[in-house]
């Protein structure tokens, strides 16, 4: 047990393990210290002093980032010299700062503009000199450093020297004349740079990637999971009008703290292709017809009820929900199941974050598919599908070999997103939602379950995988929260959770599941 | 001494008895006239009797601050677990200072062996000399009397025969005012950005390469080995005023008096006295104006408030100014305040490292107001906005070096108002401001 101590910050007595910084336990007590240098993910050199607060019976103002409470301490972050302080920086902060907020990507979530609103001057007293003047730099893959708007808060240098542990950045030049700039020759290619445009507070690191392409206050936001590799790391997907713009980063301490490697970063656009299978296609002779889902649930329901040998041929991404719910489907089959994992050459760990790695196995829920008994042994269940009465495709595409051999089966049904994922010979071809579409559950390798949420709405008339093995084979669920609780009791280490459980940071559970192919 | 002048009857050369004779700067020269005496005699002393030693002598840090030293001494820990460091600011670069220069050019054995002294005092093996990159011929000066104090057994594995080992290093700075501020020194050794470092954890407990370190400044080092030799009682008796100010105290002085130089006086000794007796006054047909008694990082004093001003640490605080680093800048009736002071904000803008916004914005933005003010575009609210950004600039930052642009420009508005006036409301000529 951590020894507490007790300190009162604006009125607010709070309990705190020693050691804490003020700026942590103001958080404790719902006050939030404005701040720049300061990140909780970054060790603290308390240059910005925007985080001045008066502590009683100390001799001048105290940084509260790197202040640790004391017993007893009485704190107050808004007394008239602690603002008049933080007026003061903010004055101090804009004066060399160009009003380009209009034409400025970090605008609508500026900590510059939201603070300077909250308690700035509302007049310049700087009068008509020139601001500080140093060109835009490209500083690597995916970031700018746009100096005019920098704040010299140092975040970029530190996640540089002591998170990536690539020391790139640096501070050049001093006083006024200070900037940012990148070692003669490097390039800010680490597989986990983008991070450096989260952690700005201005707008002075943007990403290339996001630039000019929309306003931050246009932004629909909704907690995700990255599908980028087994880390199961927190996002954020930004949609803009039902397309996504970005992923973000999403704090989960345990997981992958305020960080996201480029890989994941960049892995969106697939989500807004529109070649996308819109309606269920029931083959009709040598042809598909489109037709309503009443149909094709029907078929789907008398494949699957007439037993007999079974293979599912899912992706890596597929939710819990819809891996699990698909196996209930085929209850009454002999069922051989597999997923498929793309493996990578190698990790790219982000060397400052224990256990934080881009991973060699290239999607979010191998994990899931072993604790349902699903096979990683893709080349077998291919095999196996050549001489299956049932196949079923779960949103995978194959090569023209494996195409080959599960043409002879006697039945295959494709649910797909993509065009291209359809087979001639498949007797349904049904339309199925992508992780931004659908809520769900992935198992990162850590074996933590992890709820993602949707954020865009499904083209056509595609719909979860899990409500398609659902109302085809008569099951209870009709809600994703449904079909996880149905899917969990299939697994001991998950009976009996819930979506309640799993809140917005997910449970780890315990269990055996076969080692990674090849980790 | 008033070096380059002789010295003067109402000096007290102690550090400075050399300066000028080149035959103190070898070994065997230093030897010749006494030293290295205090060494051996300390090398038979135990850590804490050299401490109380110099404790009981009241000397205090001559770098600016007026730290008692014995007492910064003992802070350093009893066992020695991790290597400790001793570490001399030789980095004199306050603006008006010079003293530091010309015990490396002509005692540097001097200071050698207070840093012997000293290292031995505190636990360390090795000896950091940090000199100021401009300092060309003083860096060859002192770098011969290394290995000339090496080959003779003052430095090195065994110590004039006790065993103690001993090494020196120096080490040149590349150009920064900042980096004569402790932490930032300690971290431009180490090979990084010369940038000053949150305190705590003191140097004291996480120094150098996060170990215990003790800094000294050149002044302070140098008159600890006459401390061992003459006694603390010696010592604590070259007192004028305030028992709390002991020794002697070199005071560059530098300006507009008949006789610039460095003047070694007996803490006490009245500030009219060095001004007029020691340095000759001002020149003729000129009167004082003002006086920056320690540095240009202390406020700036009136003609009316050195009157009877003690030089010592209390006497001069008394008068709401510091004695610093005993850096004298001397002003006449000539002399436009308002350009002197925009000045000093033109070097501490240059200077600031950068880390603190108070600091890199504020005093870039004072020298341009002082600036505009000074080319006749001055607003009347220009006074209140200096003041208020001085407010803005003072005890908010990692160092004192937005206090030190601060300090001036405050004393110079509350003491010389006139003269801002005079520009504010184009009464005066506008002045060249240069670049």
């Amino acid at each position: 047990m951590t020894d507490l101590v007790s300190v009162t910050i604006d009125g607010m007595t709070v309990q705190v393990p020693k050691g804490t910084s003020i700026i942590e336990a103001a958080k404790q007590a719902g006050v939030l210290v404005p701040h720049y240098c300061y990140h909780p993910s970054l060790p603290s050199p308390a240059v910005c002093r925007m985080c001045l607060v008066e502590v009683e019976k100390a001799p001048k103002l105290m940084p509260a980032c790197v202040t640790t409470v004391m017993d007893g301490q009485v704190v107050h972050t808004d007394s008239e010299q602690a603002r008049k302080a933080r007026t003061g920086v903010l004055e101090f902060l804009l004066i060399n700062h160009p009003l380009d907020c209009p034409i400025c990507d970090q605008a609508g979530e500026c900590e510059l503009q939201d603070y300077t609103f909250q308690e700035g001057r509302d007049s310049t007293r700087y009068g008509d000199y020139a601001k500080r003047y140093n060109p835009v730099e490209d500083f690597g893959p995916d970031v700018l450093y746009v100096a005019n708007r920098c704040i010299l808060c140092t975040r970029c240098v530190r996640f540089m020297d002591d998170v990536a542990r690539q020391p790139v950045l640096n501070v050049s030049e001093r006083g006024d004349r200070a900037y940012i700039g990148i070692d003669e020759g490097q390039l800010l290619d680490h597989a986990w740079a983008g991070n450096v445009v989260d952690l700005c507070p201005v707008g002075s690191l943007i990403s290339k990637d996001f630039l000019h392409k929309a306003r931050a206050w246009d932004l629909d936001k909704s907690a995700s999971v990255c599908t980028g590799c087994s880390q199961g790391c927190n996002v954020m997907i930004d949609t803009r009008d039902n397309t996504v713009v970005r992923l973000r980063p999403r704090p989960n301490l345990d997981v992958n703290r305020h960080f996201i490697c480029d890989h994941g970063r960049m892995n969106y656009r697939w989500m807004n292709r529109g070649d996308r299978i819109e309606a269920p296609l029931l083959r009709e002779g040598s042809r598909h017809v489109a037709s309503d889902w009443a149909p094709a649930l029907v078929r789907l329901g008398e494949l699957a009820a007439k037993g007999g040998k079974a293979v599912v041929l899912a992706s890596g991404n597929a939710s819990l929900e819809a891996l699990g719910m698909v196996k209930a489907l085929l209850k009454s089959s002999t069922a051989t199941l597999a997923v498929q994992l793309p493996m990578a050459e190698s990790e790219e760990p982000l060397g400052g974050v224990p256990n934080l790695a881009l991973r060699r196995e290239r999607a979010a829920n191998g994990d899931g598919a072993r604790l349902l008994g699903y096979s990683t042994d893709w080349q077998a269940a291919v095999k196996a599908a050549s001489a299956a009465d049932l196949v079923i495709l779960l949103d995978v595409t194959l090569t023209d070999a494996e195409a080959a051999l599960v043409g002879g089966a006697m039945a295959v049904v494709v649910l797909g997103t993509l065009l291209g994922q359809e087979l001639p010979a498949a007797q349904l071809i049904l339309p199925v939602t992508t992780v931004a579409e659908e809520h769900g559950v992935f198992v990162n390798r850590d074996l933590r379950v992890q709820r993602y949420q949707q954020a865009r709405t499904a083209p056509g008339l595609a719909r979860p995988a899990w409500w398609i093995a659902s109302e085809a084979g008569r099951l209870e669920p009709s809600t994703a929260a449904e079909a996880f609780a149905l899917v969990a009791n299939l697994v001991p280490a998950l009976a009996g959770l819930t979506y309640g459980d799993l809140g917005l940071t997910g449970r780890v559970v315990r269990a055996a599941v076969p080692s990674p192919q090849g980790a | 001494m008033g070096y380059p002048h002789p010295s003067h009857a109402k000096e007290t050369p102690v550090l400075s008895k050399y300066f000028g004779d080149a035959g103190a700067r070898t070994f065997e020269g230093w030897v010749k006239r006494g030293g290295y005496e205090g060494l051996k005699k300390a090398l038979g002393m135990s850590r804490e009797q050299i401490i109380e030693e110099v404790k009981a002598s009241g000397l205090r840090g001559r770098g600016g601050a007026g730290f008692p030293t014995g007492m910064k001494w003992s802070f350093m820990a009893k066992e020695v677990v991790k290597p400790h460091y001793l570490v001399c600011n030789a980095d004199e670069s306050e603006p008006g200072t010079f003293k530091d220069r010309e015990i490396i050019r002509w005692t540097p054995h001097q200071l050698l062996e207070g840093c012997a002294i000293a290292a031995h005092a505190i636990g360390a093996e090795r000896i950091y000399v940090y000199i100021r990159g401009e300092f060309t011929p003083e860096h060859r000066i002192l770098t011969a009397a290394v290995e000339d104090a090496y080959k003779n057994g003052a430095l090195g594995a065994n110590v004039f025969g006790s065993g103690r080992r001993i090494d020196a290093v120096v080490h040149r700075g590349a150009g920064a005012y900042i980096c004569g501020e402790e932490t930032a020194m300690m971290n431009s050794i180490e090979g990084k950005r010369g940038n000053p470092r949150i305190k705590p954890p003191f140097p004291a407990v996480a120094g150098l390469w996060a170990c215990p370190t003790t800094i000294n400044n050149v002044e302070t080092l140098s008159a600890v080995p006459h401390i061992l030799m003459r006694g603390s009682e010696w010592y604590k008796g070259l007192c004028l005023s305030n028992p709390k100010s002991t020794g002697t105290k070199l005071i560059s002085v530098c300006g507009h008096v008949q006789k610039p130089g460095n003047y070694e006086i007996t803490m006490g000794t009245p500030m009219k006295e060095l001004i007029y007796d020691m340095c000759g006054g001002m020149r003729p047909g000129r009167s004082l104006k003002a006086v920056i008694p320690g540095g240009s990082s202390v406020p700036i004093m009136t003609a009316a408030e050195i009157e009877d001003c003690p030089m010592d640490y209390e006497g001069i605080v008394a008068k709401g100014s510091m004695l610093g680093s005993g850096g004298m800048i001397v002003m006449d009736d000539s002399t436009d305040m308002v350009y002197q002071v925009m000045r000093l904000a033109r070097f501490y803008a240059h200077e600031s490292c950068a880390q603190c916004t108070q600091c890199r914005e504020g005093t870039a933005w004072t020298t341009k107001i002082l600036e505009r003010i000074l080319a006749g575009k001055g607003k009347p609210e220009d006074i209140e906005l200096l003041l208020d950004l001085a407010d803005n600039m003072t005890g908010k930052t990692i160092c004192v070096l937005s206090d030190s642009c601060a300090a001036p420009v405050v004393s110079a508005i509350k003491k010389f108002r006139g003269e801002f006036d005079a520009y504010l409301s184009r009464m005066k000529r506008p002045a060249t401001v240069g670049a």
